[in-house]
């Protein structure tokens, strides 16, 4: 480019300039290489110090009796079995919840939606919303689900609330997938004849599978982590007993009084035991900080298989 | 087929949405102060494996846990702070009536780093030249506390606003509540003030004793003169018999009247609580300070008696007696 804008020097000169400009942009590469590597290196040995550090205070505290003791206030008796307990639960619900609202959310407005200042609108909400502090979900939940509704302080709620907070990231992650899906296969579709939905039924949703479970996954990843928003709408911290059975010995047997019942979740346990004076607390607390990462990571493993499959399944 | 079960199961938890009132095996609620939850935790966690009764203690904070109880969800609320009057109103209003209840008593100690070598005791003065609301800005020194210190910087750490302990302190300290400088590292956590001041030799902060006890080797508690009186050190002991002041404070229990009368479960939780066998060594192993021996039986008789009403009349005391706290009118 150099070249052109002095095209009135000398051909010795212009080779010269040629050059050096040549070789300014390789230098200037180089040092935002250099750069982007050594950020890169503080934020992965932040990460994995400060994860090293869990796992090496926490890890050899994790044993059956810790996972299948209740909280106490004997540190050597404490365990976390009502709080991962909990947290599955809770995200059962949520993941009932928001996967499919908000897959069906996504897939309406990229796809039926008209495209006009009503869903332009709607789209700014959507992502801003995905980036509201959690703790506001929270306040919403507690005015509207608890008292509003008088649904009480549950794992309904909870379940209910979480969904609410993930709901724009499931919606924002389907849109994305639908759209990088390529043109030619849905025009394909319809050139053979498909109507709308048998379009949306065979190949959009077959083609944006992989993405959507992504996004889901991602969502519920966030979720599990979340104490503010169940804080507020009242989450226990103490609680000795596990929600009701979902399988009873009587007719229907399947049950859903649990939905009802109190709760607590592992970053609450966490945060109970982190603020304690006694420093075997803490090192509950690493465990537990453990157990949710573990918790989080299978999570996201399970994404990673999921789209892997169906990635393989897709293009058989 | 899978749409079918996914319909079955939409409609089941749809059906059971408007089952609310199927109650679930009703739990005695607990709810409140963060200073306290470790009293109601271990008192739950010994009521339920001695009777296999349910108890279940929620963490709203002091003010948070008095507005579930004044609206009727809870039981027993823990505080680290008496009622207050609008608190009091409030329950009025509903129809509340409350059983207030000393649980235990707490101390705050006064803290520097191991390093610091030029102070071990300090009057309540000059706590208050250093945290009172004139300070802000202007009190940045060691020695402009005390001639005799030396010339370093001062770093200030303590409770953060939010909780009873800070509530509780400027009472003691500046005189009124909640009035204090608001240029220093504040925390709800009172581990990051353990950190903090052990890291670093010109610090003073602010916390309660059980961290004190629990971090003997990393901090320095000082000694506290009282109105001209002498050197006293943060123990169990100065804080048991009432001779560490003015930072030595009750933590209260307030029990719903209605509850106790019409649950059996809850009037023997409540009994559990101030059981002379049980409840000093629960209190104990909490890192707090039991009552006085005397107070057990007065507690239950005040339980018995089902004596409403705060002694307090909305504010904190200055070296309250248990046994007025507890009498029975």
């Amino acid at each position: 480019m150099a070249l052109t804008t002095k095209g009135n020097l000398g051909p010795g000169r212009t080779e010269q300039s040629a050059f050096d400009a040549v070789h300014s942009a390789k230098r200037k590469d180089l040092w935002f290489a250099a750069g982007g590597l050594f950020v890169l290196a503080i934020a992965m040995s932040l990460l994995f110090t400060l994860i090293g550090d869990l796992i090496i205070r926490g890890t050899q505290y994790i044993d059956y009796d810790f996972m299948t003791s209740y909280p106490s206030r004997l540190p050597e008796r404490a365990g976390i079995l009502s709080a991962w307990v909990g947290s599955l639960l809770v995200m059962l619900v949520t993941a009932f919840l928001a996967v499919p609202v908000g897959i069906a959310a996504g897939l309406y407005l990229e796809e039926y939606a008209r495209k006009g200042w009503f869903s332009d609108f709607i789209e700014i909400n959507v992502s801003n919303l995905a980036g509201v502090p959690s703790i506001i979900y929270g306040l919403l939940a507690l005015g509207m689900f608890v008292y509003g509704m008088g649904l009480g302080q549950t794992i309904l709620v909870a379940g209910m609330t979480l969904a609410l907070l993930i709901l724009p990231i499931v919606i924002v992650s389907t849109r994305e997938a639908v759209r990088s899906i390529p043109q030619i296969v849905k025009e394909g579709a319809y050139g053979i004849g498909a109507d709308q939905w048998q379009v949306m039924w065979n190949y959009i949703i077959p083609a944006a599978r992989p993405g959507i479970m992504t996004g889901a996954i991602v969502g519920l990843s966030r979720a599990i982590g979340e104490t503010a928003p169940l804080i507020t709408i009242g989450a226990l911290t103490f609680i000795a007993f596990l929600p009701s059975p979902p399988v009873t010995g009587e007719f229907p047997f399947i049950s859903f009084a649990w939905l009802h019942d109190g709760f607590t979740v592992l970053p609450i346990q966490m945060f109970n035991w982190v603020s304690r004076p006694q420093p075997e607390f803490h090192i509950a607390a690493a465990a537990t900080g453990v157990v949710l990462i573990a918790l989080t990571f299978s999570l996201n493993g399970i994404a990673i298989w999921i789209r892997y499959r169906l990635r393989k399944q897709h293009r058989n | 087929m899978r749409n079918l079960t996914l319909t079955t199961a939409a409609a089941a938890i749809a059906a059971t949405l408007p089952g609310l009132a199927v109650a679930q095996d009703a739990a005695i609620q607990i709810d409140g102060s963060s200073t306290v939850f470790p009293i109601s935790e271990a008192m739950a966690e010994e009521y339920q494996i001695a009777t296999g009764n349910r108890v279940v203690v929620g963490v709203s904070g002091t003010g948070g846990g008095f507005q579930k109880f004044c609206r009727g969800e809870t039981d027993f609320s823990g505080a680290s702070r008496p009622i207050k009057n609008s608190e009091a109103a409030k329950c009025a209003e509903n129809g509340i009536e409350f059983v207030e209840l000393p649980i235990a008593m707490d101390a705050l100690a006064v803290v520097v780093s191991p390093e610091n070598d030029w102070v071990s005791c300090m009057t309540v003065e000059e706590l208050k030249t250093i945290y009172e609301p004139e300070a802000q800005g202007k009190i940045t020194n060691w020695n402009q506390v005390r001639d005799s210190f030396p010339d370093r910087e001062l770093a200030l750490f303590g409770a953060g606003t939010d909780s009873g302990t800070y509530d509780y302190f400027t009472y003691a300290v500046v005189g009124e509540e909640g009035a204090s400088r608001g240029d220093f590292t504040a925390t709800e956590d009172d581990n990051i003030t353990v950190q903090g001041v052990s890291t670093n030799p010109n610090a003073i902060g602010f916390l309660g004793l059980a961290y004190v006890e629990e971090n003997r080797s990393r901090l320095k508690p000082l000694e506290i003169s009282y109105k001209g009186g002498e050197c006293v050190p943060p123990t169990t002991d100065t804080a048991g018999d009432g001779s560490y002041q003015p930072l030595t404070r009750p933590l209260f229990i307030y029990a719903k009247k209605s509850s106790i009368e019409n649950n059996q479960k809850v009037e023997d939780f409540a009994k559990f609580m101030f059981d002379p066998e049980i409840a000093p060594e629960l209190v104990a192993s909490t890192g707090y300070l039991p009552l006085p021996e005397k107070a057990f039986a007065l507690a239950e008789k005040k339980i018995e008696a089902r004596t409403t009403g705060s002694h307090f009349d909305g504010g904190s005391k200055v070296g309250v007696n248990i046994s007025d706290l507890l009498a029975t009118k």
